[in-house]
């Protein structure tokens, strides 16, 4: 009798366990999705206790990861933050729904200039709202680096730093490095461009420390590499930490980044993630977050009450003749994908 | 009990199985022989014929080799000493052991990234004794130094608990036929724990072959396994079907390695785990 008993309590327990994976389908929620360290975790809270929506908040490293759980469909994620050349992507693939902006009333809060600048992958500025956007540079050590030769992407070639490198562990962003030095447009798919940038990273493998996306900047400011190539915003971030340390846009110019959110096909509470779009532009919760984040925000509101020296910081807010010199990252298509994959894991497995 | 009883009993067991194992290998197996599209190709399979996918297995087999080899190193001639002592404290020493693997192990890892990287803690007490820095991590070193830190305890139980199992009247009766201890070390001590010199051998082998954890975290992205070429296919690519590909492979060989090693283990009696 008592293992009878115990046959059916294990049963039991195994369907318990089972419909703990189900659908969560409360209709007040909101399931949102963006990079790692990207948003004041306060500011979710705030939003809880004033509309009473529950956020399920979750992250991810790289948009090629962000791709893949979304793809993958076991979430129906309401709100996703992303850069511009996987938005780009998805909207291709009709996987982004268009953006009501009667129910985003404070979009008036955010600069023009941004959403023309969205329009390379948004052309319409039907889907996106711009969060954050940047540049990629140099993060370095003042003290060990010399600052005559850091305008230019040559000095992570420079073997009097060998060691003292650390790359971008981001297939787009290394290559960009590259391309740019060598004069190459970072979108490029040409077979001779994409090998000789190949051919370039290859030959720097053993002067790099480590490859590396969100501990770039931690390492330098723990001193343990001398500079990194990183996100204007992650190196705004590092040098409150570290009076030693300085970033710069190389002269050959870089890659300039925006990042939006955008409402999935797939979303079951759109209202809801629209209210937050809104919560996001209001002028105090931007505020928080940008003094959370530390990038360069498109809010003029927040913008326009901080300390005019922090406006003028040329690694918080790029200055446009830096942005003219930059370019935006397009979405590839899946051949120049895969060669782009291909050609970066012969770079890591490279001796 | 009748029969059905006793098969129901073991219900939940097959469930689980067959929803956490034996769907996911077909699944797998499904994605390693299909194309995007779905139409049935070898393509994926084969691909571990690409110079940079070879490259990589052979690399992780060579660490998962050496990983194996210096925890048995390390690990049998501590199951002697640990069986020379006294029982009481035989169990201390046996949970000092088992005490790391209370805390997750990503997190020690992450602990020893802190402890080697150059301006690490290690670093900085050489540097006050006047010794030389040392500069392994980002390197396979350190690699293979924190896989053995990890797998050492896989090896070195199954040894002692066959170490424990031999008899002290052989040892005894062997040295009364007059077998000095040289004698006895190959003839009784190796023979006995083979079976848990091959338990320990699979349990290290098979985690480091596979492992992609480690060398991303103390690789510093320089050290491309096997491991890692599956988990960029998965998560960075979102080639799925290339992924399982490359895993269908990997699980051939983690499958002749436990066959290798058991059947070299069969006629020295039952094995420990």
């Amino acid at each position: 009798m008592k293992k009878k008993l115990l046959c059916v309590l294990a049963i039991l327990m195994l369907f318990c366990f089972f419909s703990g994976c189900g659908q969560k389908n409360s209709s007040n929620t909101l399931i949102v999705l963006n990079y790692g360290k990207y948003i004041d975790p306060e500011i979710l809270e705030i939003f809880e206790e004033e509309t009473g929506i529950k956020v399920e908040y979750e992250e991810y490293i790289t948009p090629e990861n962000m791709y893949t759980k979304y793809k993958a469909g076991a979430i129906d994620y309401d709100l996703i933050c992303t850069s511009d050349y996987m938005i780009e992507k998805l909207i291709q693939e009709n996987e982004v729904s268009e953006l009501n902006y009667e129910n985003i009333p404070l979009v008036e809060n955010l600069e023009q200039t941004y959403f023309d600048f969205s329009k390379s992958f948004d052309p319409e500025n039907k889907y996106t709202l711009p969060y954050f956007f940047g540049t990629v540079g140099i993060l370095y050590n003042k003290e060990i680096v010399d600052e005559s030769k850091v305008n230019s992407w040559d000095i992570l070639w420079d073997e009097d730093y060998s060691g003292q490198i650390i790359m971008a562990d981001s297939v787009r962003d290394s290559f960009m490095v590259a391309q740019k030095r060598l004069g190459f447009s970072l979108n490029t798919t040409d077979e001779a461009e994409l090998r000789a940038a190949q051919k370039l990273l290859i030959q720097q493998k053993p002067l790099v420390y480590s490859y590396l996306v969100d501990e770039a900047q931690d390492e330098i400011v723990a001193e343990n590499a001398a500079m990194a190539v990183v996100y204007s915003g992650e190196a705004g971030y590092a040098l409150e930490f570290n009076d030693k340390l300085a970033f710069t846009v190389p002269k050959e110019g870089s890659n300039m980044w925006i990042d939006c959110w955008f409402i999935p096909q797939r979303a079951k509470h759109t209202e809801n993630a629209e209210k937050f779009l809104n919560f996001l532009c209001r002028k105090d919760i931007a505020m928080m977050n940008f003094e959370y984040v530390y990038y360069a925000t498109p809010n003029t509101q927040v913008k326009d009450a901080l300390d005019p020296k922090l406006q003028e910081n040329p690694t918080i807010f790029p200055p446009t003749e830096i942005l003219e010199n930059c370019e935006v990252l397009k979405s590839l298509d899946d051949e120049a994908t895969m060669k782009y994959n291909l050609y970066w894991k012969e770079i890591k497995s490279a001796d | 009990m009748s029969k059905l009883k006793r098969q129901l009993l073991a219900g939940p067991y097959i469930l689980w199985m067959a929803g956490f194992i034996l769907l996911p290998i077909a699944m797998v197996l499904y994605y390693a022989f299909t194309t995007t599209s779905g139409s049935f190709t070898f393509l994926n399979v084969t691909s571990i014929t690409f110079s940079v996918h070879l490259k990589a297995l052979a690399l992780s087999l060579k660490l998962a080799l050496l990983c194996t080899i210096i925890c048995l190193v390390l690990s049998y001639p501590l199951a002697m000493i640990l069986n020379h002592m006294k029982t009481k404290s035989q169990g201390f020493i046996v949970f000092i052991f088992i005490l790391p693997m209370w805390m997750n192990f990503m997190l020690r890892i992450l602990a020893w990234r802190m402890l080697l990287s150059n301006n690490g803690i290690i670093n900085s007490l050489l540097g006050t004794l006047g010794l030389p820095a040392i500069d392994i991590l980002n390197t396979p070193t350190a690699v293979v130094f924190c896989m053995v830190y990890d797998f050492l305890p896989f090896m070195i139980l199954p040894i002692y608990n066959a170490m424990t199992r031999i008899q002290t009247d052989i040892i005894e009766a062997a040295k009364d036929l007059g077998a000095g201890n040289i004698t006895i070390f190959f003839k009784i001590t190796v023979p006995l724990t083979m079976s848990g010199v091959i338990s320990g051998i699979i349990m290290v082998f098979v985690p480091a072959l596979t492992s992609f954890a480690i060398s991303d975290l103390l690789g510093g992205g320089k050290v491309l396994l096997i491991g890692n070429v599956i988990e960029q296919a998965f998560m960075q690519e979102y080639n799925w079907n290339l992924g399982s590909g490359l895993s269908f492979v990997l699980m051939i060989f983690v499958i002749a390695s436990m066959a290798l090693m058991n059947s070299r283990g069969d006629d020295q009696g039952a094995g420990v785990l």
